[in-house]
């Protein structure tokens, strides 16, 4: 079990870094009760309500052509927008906590620009500049290229939608670590890349995790920037959450609750994934 | 200083490799995209349609779609796949503004076909070029009650009494909702004789008793239905007749006014797609079998009021016979009405301007 | 200082050139471009036309409803969030790895349903909106209920912006606090707390901003009404509903602006604060 592992190196001095039990019993069932609220009962719905009628119906909802389509749409725009965004998170982490330099804040604030951008918006600005009344529109034609209403379209919104995740969670984590231990082992002749690879790296690696799967998560899950980028045509444009959407507006409510929960379920997935990660590191760490 | 230069390339290299890998996938899903919907020349290749169109029309393009592909199969002998968009029909109108591209379009009201016709993709006289206005079928605004009518609703003027709540969604996000608005607005003026203030006291008292604006007309719908909130939906006839079979027919019934608004949902072919794509005579001629037996048969079935004179006869008993005004009469057309009632600093607006 | 800084840059730690170079380059690409895009549409209005959308009574309440109940959400969300996060890191319960997973659904969950699930759950019919009804509570279709939803998306936000540093947290601190006789609270409040400042301003932040755009989720509970229930993004729709690039682009303009604004300020603070704790 993972956690005993880290449980069991954690605690060498009980009592010290514990509360007495009636306040971890308070502050537990609070943070419950919230969970409960907020998350729980939200999800339960969910799952209720894609079950209502059967498993039957839903796996039919969830195997039929267009769901199909629509998730396979899902996972490759994923799989490209995830690696770019993971790789960009970790030199904008670099440069930001590994230097000094003047507008750094600046910087810090417009990478988390597109969070605050209404998803609406994002769309149109792919729209005002790849569309047909766009800026790029002629050069676009010329080379006979379709971004808008088309997949390229979709991946672009994605990435601008999930841009700041992994380096946002980078950036604390490594402010934290500080810069001694690399320096240490560039003075010590490794290389620089070395030193990322080994030293960096596993320093930081939870907060690596955690930017993949924030980013993999909102990537899989994003509709309204998609939305105006998509042209929601059945079986060609249509991402999961559009796909849902689609359902739901059909009246399909349980197929359109059977497909949400796909996503739903993502997030347990990622949590597995988060799980065998957590102790492969323990036992690396033993051994 | 030659392990850094190294390290610099390798750095540089690694940089090149993700930029030139992003453009190899963006270009080949773009070049994919394009080779998919240009498949199509005059002869017996198959050839695929893309109808842009909003949201209560799913359920009968699809079955129309069907009907329509083995129609064109036996008269051409050539396969056609029609590719559905639905959504709101002034989203839907935009997305083909920017570059969806639609060969035909099926929207909500003429003033998104305008729209689309004033940047060039439609010729400007597509309103002439089919039959009844280049809309094949119509509905009407009725409302929808729950079971039994507990609060006795009959007709617009129940609409304002202080105890009667009303769902509804905003006229500026749903095409559906601006014929609700323009319905109420239309009986109101007869009921005043051209009165336009007590129109607009009496639209206003309406939406006073709106304790909810969907942004569209299903999310109306499900406020109606699923939240159990109000006491009378206003709907198209033919969501009113979906949401009964759908969500529940012991639970509500319709309630027809005594008069109401002839919706005319406009069709047209997008010239300059079928042009490009060469979908010309396959588009027009989808578009003309909305107004064939068959065609306005299936409209019938989900609910939409027939033109064709033989089958509104032989729906007759379905649709209600109501005093229906059309928005070219009381509104002077689709700009008009727009301009007048839900731009920015229209009369909608100023119903909700805090006095 | 300033020396030191400069040695720093100039220092033993390599791709300085290739991360800035890269970062810019991608920046510029994915955001800065097609954001300068909804400025420049926004520009075709006249100064005064600008002006005069942006101050209607009713661009002027939805701004101030949008960030209000996105501030309000993003710190209902930083008190829970901590604490979440706290008895995720540190205590041991049954279930808890369910719940470290589900913190992220409100990002899987497209913001449709999210909605659509939070309305059917918080309306006088649904599983809490009884209870809340029975205490005269009305939670959708008020502004109550944009701030459920935005409380809804913005959680992951701050407790997996908290969570690494927790869980990195050197353990020797806390001891050496207790050894020298410091209590349970005081080790918190001095030692842990302090630590933990950034990451909290990061979520916070994050939580905010994201809060400021949503738009899916809210326009199923918020009910929409003018002046009250209207949130920024849903004017931007209505405009955007009557061909109104411009009006559209103006509104979306002022938001990016006050936002970014609020940004900057919160992660000045959160660098000062962590140049307090972290100088080296």
């Amino acid at each position: 079990m993972p956690q005993m592992g880290t449980k069991t190196k954690k605690q060498p001095l009980v009592g010290v870094h514990t509360e007495s039990a009636w306040i971890r019993f308070i502050l537990t069932g609070t943070a419950l009760l919230f969970v409960g609220f907020f998350l729980i009962i939200p999800l339960i719905t969910v799952f209720t309500e894609a079950l209502k009628n059967g498993l039957e119906v839903y796996f039919a909802s969830v195997t039929e052509p267009d769901a199909q389509s629509a998730i396979r749409l899902t996972l490759l725009t994923a799989a490209i927008v995830v690696p770019l965004n993971f790789i960009f998170g970790i030199a904008a982490a670099w440069c930001i906590t590994k230097f000094q330099f003047p507008g750094k804040t600046w910087l810090i604030t417009l990478i988390d620009l597109p969070f605050s951008v209404s998803p609406v918006i994002a769309g149109l600005s792919f729209v005002l500049l790849f569309g047909a009344q766009g800026l790029l529109a002629p050069v676009l034609d010329s080379l006979g290229l379709k971004i808008i209403f088309a997949v390229p379209g979709i991946i672009l919104a994605t990435l601008f939608v999930t841009f700041p995740f992994v380096a946002r969670e980078l950036i604390p984590v490594m402010q934290a670590k500080g810069s001694e231990q690399e320096e240490a082992a560039l003075s010590l002749g490794a290389s620089g890349w070395k030193t990322f690879l080994f030293v960096t790296l596993p320093n930081v690696k939870w907060g690596i995790l955690y930017g993949v799967i924030l980013c993999n998560a909102r990537a899989m899950g994003e509709f309204g920037a998609v939305s105006v980028v998509s042209g929601h045509i059945r079986g060609m444009t249509n991402t999961i959450p559009l796909h849902v959407e689609i359902l739901y507006n059909e009246y399909q409510f349980t197929a359109a609750f059977a497909v949400a929960s796909l996503l739903a379920m993502l997030a347990i997935v990622t949590l597995i994934v988060k799980g065998v990660l957590e102790w492969k590191g323990v036992v690396d760490g033993k051994g | 200083m030659n392990i850094t230069n190294k390290r610099k390339s390798k750095g540089l290299f690694f940089l090149l490799s993700v930029i030139t890998s992003v453009a190899l996938v963006l270009s080949a899903c773009g070049s994919k995209n394009e080779s998919a919907s240009s498949s199509s020349e005059g002869d017996k290749k198959a050839v695929e349609l893309l109808n842009v169109s909003y949201d209560p029309t799913r359920e009968f393009y699809q079955d129309f779609n069907k009907a329509f592909a083995s129609y064109w199969k036996e008269k051409t002998g050539q396969e056609v796949t029609i590719k559905q968009s639905h959504g709101g029909s002034g989203k839907q109108a935009r997305s083909v503004i920017d570059g969806l591209e639609a060969d035909v379009v099926t929207l909500a009201l003429a003033y998104d076909i305008d729209a689309i016709a004033d940047t060039g993709l439609i010729e400007k006289n597509w309103q002439q070029r089919l039959d009844k206005n280049s809309s094949p079928y119509t509905s009407t605004i009725v409302f929808l009650v729950r079971k039994g009518n507990p609060k006795g609703i009959k007709d617009w003027d129940d609409l304002v009494r202080s105890d009667v709540s009303i769902i509804t969604p905003n006229p500026k996000t749903s095409g559906g909702a601006r014929w609700n608005y323009l319905a109420a607005w239309g009986y109101a003026l007869k009921k005043y004789g051209g009165d336009e203030e007590k129109a607009k006291e009496f639209v206003a008292k309406i939406y006073k008793n709106v304790p909810v604006l969907d942004s569209g007309a299903r999310g109306a719908t499900t406020t109606f239905v699923e939240r159990k909130i109000g006491d009378v939906l206003l709907a198209w006839e033919n969501e009113a007749f979906l949401a009964i079979n759908e969500l529940g027919k012991d639970q509500f019934e319709i309630v027809v006014p005594s008069v109401s608004i002839l919706a005319e949902p406009p069709v047209a072919v997008v010239d300059k797609v079928v042009d490009k794509k060469g979908t010309r005579e396959v588009a027009e001629e989808y578009l003309k079998y909305l107004y064939t037996e068959e065609g306005q048969e299936l409209a019938a079935k989900h609910y939409y009021r027939p033109t064709l004179p033989k089958v509104a006869e032989k729906y007759k008993d379905t649709f209600p016979q109501l005093e229906l005004f059309t928005v070219d009469e009381l509104f002077g057309g689709w700009r008009e009405a727009q301009k007048k009632h839900f731009d920015d600093g229209g009369i909608f607006d100023q119903i909700y301007q805090p006095k | 200082m300033a020396k030191t800084k400069q040695q720093h840059r100039k220092g033993v730690i390599p791709g300085w050139g290739l991360t800035m170079g890269f970062t810019l380059t991608y920046l510029s690409l994915i955001v800065l471009i097609p954001l300068s895009v909804i400025f420049l549409k926004a520009s075709t209005l006249s100064w005064e036309q600008f002006w005069q959308i942006v101050t209607t009574d009713r661009v002027a309440a939805s701004l101030r409803l949008s960030f209000v109940s996105s501030f309000i959400a993003a710190a209902i969300n930083l008190v829970f969030g901590l604490l979440l996060t706290w008895v995720l890191v540190k205590y041991d319960f049954p279930g808890k790895r369910i719940i470290d997973g589900l913190i992220d659904l409100p990002f899987a969950l497209p913001t449709a349903v999210a909605g659509i699930s939070l309305t059917a759950v918080y309306a006088p019919t649904g599983v809490i909106g009884q209870y809340l009804d029975r205490f005269g509570i009305e939670a959708v279709y008020t502004p109550l209920g944009v701030v459920i939803a935005l409380t809804f998306i913005g959680l992951p936000f701050v407790v997996r912006s908290i969570q690494p540093i927790l869980h990195d947290l050197d353990q020797q601190y806390e001891e050496a606090a207790a050894v020298l006789g410091a209590n349970r609270w005081q080790t918190f409040w001095k030692v842990i707390l302090p630590s933990l400042v950034p990451a909290m301003f990061t979520g916070f932040s994050l939580a905010f901003a994201r809060a400021l755009g949503e738009y899916g989720s809210v326009v199923f509970i918020s009910g929409n009404m003018p002046m009250k229930t209207e949130i920024a993004p849903l004017l931007i729709v209505t405009k955007l509903e009557q061909y109104d690039y411009e009006g559209a682009t103006a509104i979306a303009a002022i938001v990016l602006i006050i936002s970014f604004f609020l940004l900057f300020l919160i992660n000045y603070l959160q660098w000062r604060t962590s140049r307090k704790y972290f100088i080296h």
